[in-house]
């Protein structure tokens, strides 16, 4: 089980993450991280960070694959 | 903002299209698909998403919940630590998962000090305050896990505190499923969390060596759905690719520095999975020079005459998918969520408790 969050403030090791509303220090050394990004996750430790463009482009994508069903 | 763009994944008129476009995609004959993660079998559950597929497309579970598969003996050894005055600590989940006479938390009734943590640097930070007690931190999980058990070893823990590594890895057991002829797998969904560290590059050898569709996917009730529309779509067009559906969080090579901080503390050795003996290079050990933070050395723990699952319980034909919960016949009769028998009851990541819990199964 891993949970995506946005990252608050980094300070060496350890950043401040928002959980939708809940903040948790969480251990970043697997990562490369700035605030603002949303990194995932697990058991204490940001295992990775979050490729926003990636997602939207999935969706955009099936949303096409979709869209081509209904013209046809 | 990135939650939203996640939430899009549960969102129910894009499922629902994806639902129609799977119907064109229905197979000629029966095919069986595979999962190997906890956390995509709730999903399926959660949603019903079996009760979604097209006539002939089976979804089933296999070894994912990294609870249910430490065996019974590594189980006795963090007991047998406990009993003998040595703090251990673990997941919660870990906690109740029954060894052969008794779990961790029935080793606490009979006065033996067992932390549950939420995290690895829980059990350091109550080692360092603690210097007076010996800390055991009983490493259990897939490599979603294993790496923070790596940062935390290498990072000079104290003295006091040692590990008990019962990590174990993905691919070698989907190779073992396979192996299983009767499973009759067509193709794997990919677990998304333990690709994130491992990467999607890590099953390659899948389609090459064994014709055997892959799809790394994520855990929206959507990208369950693409993920089969993507293992249909190769059985239709007669080929076996790896792809990933989960690119949000999944790169080809994975999470570099998390696989560096593994093989850096872990040399990969055979291990033994509850119920399914044991599957060749898919367990971790810590390296010789971390040898005096490894608990088995460090305490010469031994235990005899392990035994796995109890009598009558079928947790070790669910873990691979050859049956289904309601097959077992002490499902909800004699194991249930409060009284479970075998670990597969115990674990929220085990496919009886889902079943149990989310219900939907009576109609199957």
């Amino acid at each position: 089980m891993a949970v995506p969050a946005k990252v608050l403030e980094v300070r060496g090791h350890k950043a401040r993450v928002d959980f939708g509303g809940t903040v948790r220090e969480v251990d970043v050394s697997l990562v490369d991280v700035r605030p603002g990004q949303y990194v995932l996750v697990h058991a204490g430790f940001a295992i990775q960070v979050l490729d926003e463009r990636a997602a939207e482009e999935i969706l955009r994508a099936w949303s096409e694959v979709l869209e081509a069903a209904l013209g046809a | 903002m990135a939650l939203d763009v996640v939430a899009r994944f549960r969102d129910p008129e894009l499922a629902r299209r994806v639902v129609a476009k799977l119907a064109e995609l229905a197979p000629e004959e029966p095919v069986r698909f595979c999962h190997v993660c906890g956390t995509h079998e709730w999903t399926i559950s959660h949603y019903g998403i079996r009760s979604l597929l097209p006539e002939g497309v089976e979804v089933v579970a296999g070894p994912g919940c990294p609870v249910c598969i430490v065996p019974a003996r590594e189980i006795d050894e963090a007991v047998k630590l406990a009993l003998d005055g040595i703090v251990v600590a673990t997941f919660g989940d870990m906690f109740r998962a029954p060894g052969t006479r008794m779990s961790l938390h029935q080793a606490r009734a009979e006065g033996a000090d067992v932390r549950v943590v939420y995290s690895v640097s829980d059990a350091v930070r109550m080692a360092r305050e603690e210097p007076g007690r010996d800390f055991v931190f009983f490493a259990i999980g897939f490599e979603t896990t294993a790496p923070s058990t790596a940062v935390e070893v290498l990072r000079r823990p104290p003295e006091n505190l040692s590990f008990l590594v019962a990590h174990r890895l993905i691919p070698p057991a989907m190779e073992a499923l396979v192996q299983m002829e009767d499973l009759a797998i067509r193709g794997f969904i990919a677990p998304g969390h333990v690709s994130t560290i491992i990467g999607a590059g890590a099953y390659k050898a899948f389609p090459k060596r064994y014709h055997m569709p892959v799809v790394v996917a994520g855990f929206e009730p959507l990208d369950v759905l693409i993920a089969i529309y993507m293992l249909l779509r190769q059985l239709k067009e007669r080929v076996a690719r790896l792809e990933n559906e989960y690119t949000r969080a999944v790169r080809w090579e994975g999470n570099v520095r998390a696989r560096e901080f593994m093989s850096r503390a872990f040399d990969v050795v055979d291990g033994a999975w509850r119920g399914l003996g044991v599957i060749g290079s898919s367990a971790f050990e810590l390296k010789g020079h971390l040898k005096d933070h490894d608990a088995r050395e460090r305490y010469g723990v031994e235990v005899r005459g392990a035994r796995d699952i109890p009598p009558g319980c079928r947790c070790h034909e669910i873990m691979v998918g050859r049956i289904y919960p309601t097959d077992c016949p002490l499902f909800m009769r004699a194991c249930r969520p409060d009284k479970p028998v075998g670990p597969c009851m115990v674990s929220i990541e085990g496919t009886c408790r889902i079943w149990a819990l989310q219900g939907g199964w009576e109609k199957l």
